[in-house]
């Protein structure tokens, strides 16, 4: 307890840094994967390529590609841009699939009945397939943040500070609090993320409420 | 891409397959901790997970705890078990932390492929005159089997990326190569045990992907397609700890 008290001002920093390097991913990830996922859900023939190049992504171990990535790209590994680029790849590999499935999962008698109704097709994409795909949407979204705030504290390897500063410093000073101040933080910003997306989900998609606990039960 | 080139040279060389610390010892290690942690890890949550399912009993608990677990950096769980149990059972302490990590995509694997069986089919084999115990091993684990062995291939991928940090203890595996190469900034062995991580997640990967086309029951094969795939997302429906 006492060093928590004494190091106040290191753990609002840290937490602050790690909410800044897990939104970029989180963010980007989730907008990036719209036009991808909505590709391989509306060509049948990318599908199986779309989705077979990002689950290889997703195999790929997360301090492996810290490592790979800077010769392919050319920056420092240990700058944060490493680990940006490298939560964004992973953020997409795991929202492609749910955005296609979000997609897959709309009425088609609903689309049918909006072209009817003279809806062109960005009208369409933007007034009926989005808000329908939207509690999908959303529950990917849940599954990346929660992924990526987790994922952030491994950079520390890389030199990139977060609160996964705390594990290594506090494991090599001996200090049993530090580390733990770090794993409750990082739960606390995870939880903070996802209470925000469900705000966010609740302030655009007020209707989902039903459908948002539908599909969490068909994913979990 | 010269990086890549010395890399490739750091795996050709024949130095880096004799004797202590050799590529193929370094992969048996990452390879033998894995199997470990998934037996240990499938031991407690396979069973677990087919109990809820069949039972129905405790799923609201199981769900709110897979959910918090996925949030838990599993980094930061291992150095502190570490220093609890002190570094010389630090082995002791990454098969804990690696099982905790492993057991909520088990878990969720179990008790859904339980869970996604049409109630009629149940109901049915009860109909027949089936036990609990016959309706859980001739009717529900066959048709759990394709999403059980999906929430095993989640697990082990995790498992296997996560074992690269053991190498931060002290413990073997291959990350050590890149952990250790990271402040002498040994790129070629850096990124040539990198590659080497990467090909022994796919192969990983690839091995569990035939192993669940392989358990699929054939009727539900013939049954079509569009079950597999709602199968094949609700797997990749999970996060990654590192």
């Amino acid at each position: 307890m006492t060093w928590v008290l004494n190091n106040l001002g290191l753990i609002g920093e840290l937490t602050l840094a790690h909410i800044g390097l897990s939104l970029i991913p989180v963010a980007l990830g989730v907008f990036l994967s719209i036009p991808i996922g909505w590709l391989a859900h509306r060509f049948p023939l990318a599908r199986g390529s779309i989705l077979g190049v990002v689950g290889i992504f997703y195999t790929i171990p997360s301090l492996a590609l810290f490592v790979l990535l800077p010769p392919l790209f050319g920056f420092p590994i240990l700058s944060e841009l490493n680990v940006i680029v490298a939560l964004v790849i992973y953020a997409v590999a795991i929202m492609v699939r749910s955005v296609s499935d979000g997609f897959a999962s709309i009425d088609p008698g609903a689309l049918r009945a909006a072209t009817a109704l003279g809806y062109g097709p960005w009208q369409r994409f933007f007034q009926v397939e989005l808000p329908l795909a939207g509690p999908v949407l959303l529950a990917g979204a849940r599954v990346v943040s929660v992924s990526t705030v987790s994922l952030v504290t491994v950079g520390v390897l890389v030199g990139v500070k977060s609160l996964g500063y705390f594990f290594t410093d506090g494991f090599q000073r001996r200090i049993e609090s530090e580390i733990l101040t770090g794993i409750v933080m990082t739960l606390v910003v995870a939880l903070i993320f996802d209470l925000t997306l469900l705000a966010i989900g609740r302030a655009v998609m007020p209707w989902s409420l039903l459908a948002q606990k539908r599909v969490g039960q068909g994913v979990s | 891409m010269e990086l890549f080139a010395d890399a490739w040279q750091w795996l050709l060389d024949p130095q880096n397959y004799v004797g202590e610390g050799s590529l193929p010892q370094r992969s048996l290690e990452h390879l033998g901790y894995t199997m470990w942690v998934m037996a240990v890890a499938s031991a407690i949550a396979i069973p677990l997970g087919l109990y809820i399912g069949h039972t129905g009993r405790g799923r609201g608990w199981a769900v709110g705890i897979t959910g918090a677990a996925r949030a838990l950096p599993t980094f930061g769980l291992l150095l502190y078990l570490v220093l609890v149990f002190g570094v010389e059972r630090r082995e002791l302490a990454a098969v804990i932390a690696l099982v905790l990590l492993a057991i909520p995509p088990l878990l969720a694997g179990a008790y859904s492929g339980v869970d996604q069986i049409d109630r009629r089919v149940l109901d049915a084999a009860k109909a027949q005159g089936m036990t609990g115990w016959q309706l859980l091993f001739c009717v529900e684990l066959p048709l759990a089997l394709p999403l059980v062995v999906g929430g095993i291939r989640n697990a082990a991928l995790q498992v296997v990326a996560t074992v690269t940090l053991i190498a931060y203890v002290g413990l073997g595996g291959l990350g050590y190569e890149i952990i250790q190469g990271i402040p002498l900034r040994r790129f070629d062995q850096m990124i040539g045990s990198a590659l080497a991580i990467v090909v022994i997640a796919l192969l990983l990967d690839a091995v569990f992907a035939a192993l669940t086309r392989v358990v699929t029951p054939e009727g539900v094969r013939k049954a079509g397609g569009g079950d597999i795939r709602a199968r094949e997302s609700s797997r990749r429906l999970d996060t990654r700890a590192s």
